[in-house]
């Protein structure tokens, strides 16, 4: 059976090529970086260069990126560090409705156990947020805004860099969440003018297991993690070298193959868009109409009358992996936040899947899958009691 | 293995007694696509009530249309009384048990079915014990569904 991968915001496959650069530190060069002989200093080595391609994916300067565990590690350390060293100033953060629960969670946590203020704004239909929402909702208190660069369900672009300078006139560190952003739009942080960066490796084609934040230098954030001196004494725990190697070279490849991939990305993603159209009736488009608004190989779509996770699980038997936004998606009950965030109806909600396509995807992929997603949804609205007349 | 055990994903994948008998005895429908899942059933009761068809037509996730197609097999043959006996636990254990948080969808068939022979039972005029006190237009909805954990 084929199997078509339309997944790659929930992680992407690491490349052969990363692999291969990854290799060697677990074996000729397994050493510590920390230790000062042969073996530990070629692994030294490794995490330098390593550090530069992923600062010279960013625009950044090696000593401000900080490699950490995931995604999630770098934006709890922001939000828990930024809270910490700033109580003298304020105990307000600015976040965004629609955030990754990386950073959801951590608000609830500091709004909790630490007594801080927590701004959640609301974005519009098409999941932009407001700037001027941004300059109502600062205070004297404020001491962080924190706000995605790309949603990862639908696909968004937030304008940063008008919202980064919205909270420098007012005195307020900036970050953002671009796990999704990384490797799939230009990201220069000095151009956007961000205090913080959160990024992760399995987005981008890298491995699992590794994260990095981009902090701004001369900002002072406490250690996270605490023990050794790794990582400039800001972040304990001996090094995942492989990991840090493999997100090094990832970094390079997107650096290098970024209007490539964007191009790709955008043209099977149009071409998978019209093919729906042509085969499927009664669909919705979540997220910006604009494409050029949106994440380049991002399709969130609902189908009417159906539910989603039952077309997941369809869709799976037939080879083609997605994921979605429904209530009775696998491991939980919860609705995506960020549909009802932007007053996508439940009943619509809990119809949508959200399709990623990215560099391996073919256009026979977009094919295969959208075929077997036609005969899918023309199954499940057979079984189906629901037919619009109701209101739905 | 995936969420579902094989003979779950079976019903799923081939369901049985899909669709909606004309002029039916009885017909039942419950939830709405706004709370996730909607089961409509329509049953064919015999002069002995027994129920020679069922038929289902079910909105929701992979649980809701495998407990649709086996609470359809189930209650096919058994007399009216012995199909409101059928209980949403009984519909799990047949199915050889779902996760712990889809239990809810075998609800739905239990009371979609319920509703079937109340509708069966207000048009020819039959009382039975095990409707007593039931209402199907009460939301009994509520007690059922997403009992979501609150975060830390």
């Amino acid at each position: 059976m084929r199997e078509v991968y339309l997944d790659y915001s929930a992680t992407t496959p690491t490349k052969d090529e990363v692999i291969n650069e990854m290799l060697p530190y677990y074996k000729e060069a397994f050493g510590n970086p920390s230790s000062l002989y042969g073996p530990g200093l070629r692994a030294k080595e490794g995490l330098t260069n390593a550090r530069q391609q992923v600062a010279d994916l960013i625009g950044a300067d090696p000593k401000e990126v900080f490699f950490t565990s995931c995604g999630t590690e770098a934006d709890n350390w922001v939000l828990e560090g930024v809270a910490d060293a700033m109580k003298e100033k304020g105990n307000h953060i600015i976040t965004t409705a629609i955030e990754h629960h990386a950073i959801l969670h951590t608000c609830m946590y500091l709004k909790k156990y630490h007594g801080i203020d927590v701004t959640f704004l609301d974005v519009d239909e098409e999941g932009f947020v407001n700037p001027e929402d941004l300059k109502a909702a600062i205070t004297d208190k404020t001491i962080l805004v924190s706000i995605m660069m790309i949603n990862n369900e639908i696909g968004t672009v937030e304008p940063i860099k008008e919202l980064a300078k919205i909270a420098k006139e007012r005195g307020v560190l900036f970050h953002t969440d671009a796990v999704q952003a990384l490797g799939n739009m230009p990201i220069d942080v000095k151009d956007l003018d961000v205090d913080f960066l959160s990024m992760s490796a399995h987005k981008i084609y890298g491995p699992k297991g590794i994260g990095a934040l981009y902090k701004r230098k001369g900002i002072n954030l406490p250690s996270f993690v605490h023990g050794g001196a790794q990582e400039n004494r800001k972040r304990a725990g001996t090094e995942n070298t492989a990991g840090i190697v493999g997100f090094g070279k990832a970094a390079e490849l997107a650096r290098i193959n970024l209007d490539e991939h964007i191009k790709h990305s955008k043209e099977l993603r149009q071409y998978m868009w019209d093919l729906i159209n042509e085969k499927i009736d009664k669909v919705r488009l979540n997220g910006p109409k604009d494409f050029d608004k949106r994440h380049p190989g991002n399709l969130n779509v609902s189908f009417s009358y159906i539910e989603g996770e039952s077309i997941l699980l369809l869709l799976d038997a037939a080879g083609v992996s997605v994921s979605t936004g429904s209530a009775c998606s696998s491991g939980s009950l919860d609705i995506s936040h960020v549909l009802a965030s932007t007053r996508v109806p439940m009943e619509v909600i809990n119809g949508t899947v959200r399709f990623t396509v990215g560099d391996f995807t073919t256009k026979e992929d977009i094919d295969y899958a959208v075929d077997a997603l036609s005969k899918v949804v023309d199954t499940l609205r057979k079984v189906s009691p629901v037919t619009g007349k109701e209101g739905w | 293995m995936g969420l579902y055990n094989d003979k779950v994903m079976d019903h799923f994948m081939n369901p049985h007694n899909v669709g909606e008998i004309e002029n039916p005895s009885g017909k039942g429908i419950y939830g709405s696509p706004v709370c996730g899942d909607m089961m409509q059933v329509t049953i064919d009761v015999d002069d002995k009530d027994v129920i020679t068809d069922a038929k289902f037509k079910t909105y929701g996730c992979g649980s809701a249309i495998a407990s649709s197609s086996m609470a359809t097999d189930m209650i096919i043959g058994m007399t009216v009384d012995e199909a409101l006996e059928v209980s949403n636990k009984k519909i799990v254990e047949e199915l050889g048990g779902l996760p712990a948080i889809k239990i809810h969808c075998s609800v739905l068939a239990e009371h979609a079915i319920k509703n079937a022979i109340w509708d069966y039972a207000e048009k020819s005029g039959k009382h039975y014990k095990g409707l007593e006190g039931y209402n199907p237009t009460e939301d009994a909805d509520e007690d059922d569904h997403h009992d979501i954990p609150e975060e830390d």
